[in-house]
């Protein structure tokens, strides 16, 4: 989950990017997620985080983390094909 | 103390309009140049160009004869606005012109003392619409099949050939995706109409639209280049907005390209890039496209290193340009007097 080191992010969930031409949003759980992923947080260490700030149980965080991985893939954000 | 010389410089594709010239654009660029001052000559085809009328951007219009009215129309024209404005260089911007430009530029440069930076005619041709597909072939850049035709029976057997959809388009403007015979036998009569034969078949491909203006030296080395990609595209298929790209793989196959080629002067390449990240190369526009001013803007003054080509100064190659740049246009109404349009309806001149 290494996030292309191009991609212009800012604290208002606001992503460019430069490859594409593409920009999005982001909600604020899903623009932490993505700076865990540019600190190089592991998939086991991210769902830790994200249960620790909200009581959410570990299945649904997994379920939620695996399609929002997709949709960065989508977008071009990642590096890496898989998870 | 200004040490600088000042220039006049005579630009083309004044019509700031829907679909719209780069006359602006390039006014604009030039107006913003360090190395040089200028006064601006506009030169107009119809009486409703919008910059005849901007005074902020143009210093005097001139009319000038349409294409159609060849190349000694034109250099006789021309003459007679140098002797009264003493023109240094001139910026042709539009596809259907350039040719007799290219064949009067020895003229002009001779004997009228203008310069111009552009490809020559072999260039020029190689890289017709109709032609592109080989083009490609003999420079190593992937392109769409493609065919030229010049009837309707001819447009059916090669959309069948391809298979469905296809591009039709015109040879110098215009091009709309046919998905059935019906609509390609409707695109070609609707484009054979408005632009004439031929006609140019050529294989859909499907993806996202990403374009480079860029400016090649002659020599084989490319002195700018700035990828794009539009994010607001009107229904005349023309960027109304977009933002400047980090794309080294588009400037790879543009450096190849100026390379293989020799490129001299000022280009747009049109490319699609497909899902898989292959890039199909579209067309080659061999002027600046109407978002130059983008260029500009991104840190690489495209069009004033084109004048200083012109003008015989060494130009070194720009080496990078700012991403994520952006560039929206929009339209204004000006006010203008009744008396600058009799001037420029009358006399041909503003």
């Amino acid at each position: 989950m290494k996030v292309k080191s191009n991609i212009a992010t800012s604290d208002s969930g606001f992503i460019f990017n430069p490859n594409t031409g593409e920009s999005f949003s982001l909600n604020p759980i899903g623009n932490k997620i993505l700076e865990w992923m540019r600190n190089k947080k592991s998939h086991e260490e991210i769902i830790s985080l994200v249960q620790n700030e909200y009581s959410i149980d570990t299945d649904t965080i997994e379920k939620d983390l695996k399609d929002f991985t997709e949709s960065l893939k989508q977008y071009q954000v990642l590096e890496e094909k898989t998870i | 103390m200004n040490n600088k010389p000042k220039y006049t410089i005579a630009v083309t594709g004044l019509n700031a309009i829907d679909s719209p010239g780069p006359g602006l654009a390039v006014i604009r660029s030039l107006r913003d140049a360090e190395s040089f001052d200028v006064r601006i000559i506009g030169l107009a085809y119809e009486n409703l160009e919008p910059g005849i009328y901007m005074d902020q951007y143009i210093d005097k219009s001139y009319k000038v004869p349409f294409p159609t009215a060849g190349s000694e129309a034109l250099l006789s024209r021309l003459d007679y606005i140098n002797k009264k404005e003493n023109i240094d260089f001139i910026f042709p911007n539009f596809d259907a012109e350039l040719f007799h430009y290219i064949k009067i530029q020895e003229e002009l440069n001779n004997e009228l003392g203008i310069k111009m930076v552009l490809p020559s005619l072999e260039q020029f041709e190689a890289r017709q619409k109709a032609v592109l597909h080989q083009y490609g072939i003999d420079h190593g850049i992937t392109v769409p099949k493609s065919d030229m035709v010049n009837n309707h029976t001819q447009t059916l057997k090669k959309a069948e050939e391809y298979g469905y959809p296809v591009v039709i388009k015109g040879r110098f403007y215009d091009a709309k995706i046919a998905y059935s015979p019906e609509q390609a036998t409707s695109y070609f009569n609707s484009i054979t109409a408005k632009w004439g034969l031929p006609i140019i078949v050529q294989e859909f491909v499907q993806g996202t639209e990403v374009n480079v203006c860029g400016l090649g030296n002659g020599n084989g080395d490319l002195i700018g280049a700035v990828p794009m990609r539009k994010l607001y595209i009107t229904d005349k298929g023309k960027a109304w907005a977009g933002v400047t790209l980090d794309n080294q793989d588009l400037l790879n196959i543009t450096n190849q390209m100026v390379n293989s080629t020799k490129w001299n002067g000022p280009f747009e390449l049109e490319f699609i890039k497909t899902e898989d990240n292959k890039y199909y190369l579209l067309e080659i526009n061999p002027r600046f496209p109407a978002w130059c001013y983008l260029t500009t803007g991104a840190g690489q003054n495209q069009v004033e290193a084109l004048v200083n080509l012109g003008m015989g100064k060494k130009v070194d190659p720009f080496l990078s340009y700012e991403i994520g740049k952006m560039f929206i246009r929009y339209s204004e109404d000006m006010i203008v007097d009744i008396e600058k349009f009799k001037s420029i309806s009358t006399l041909g001149e503003l």
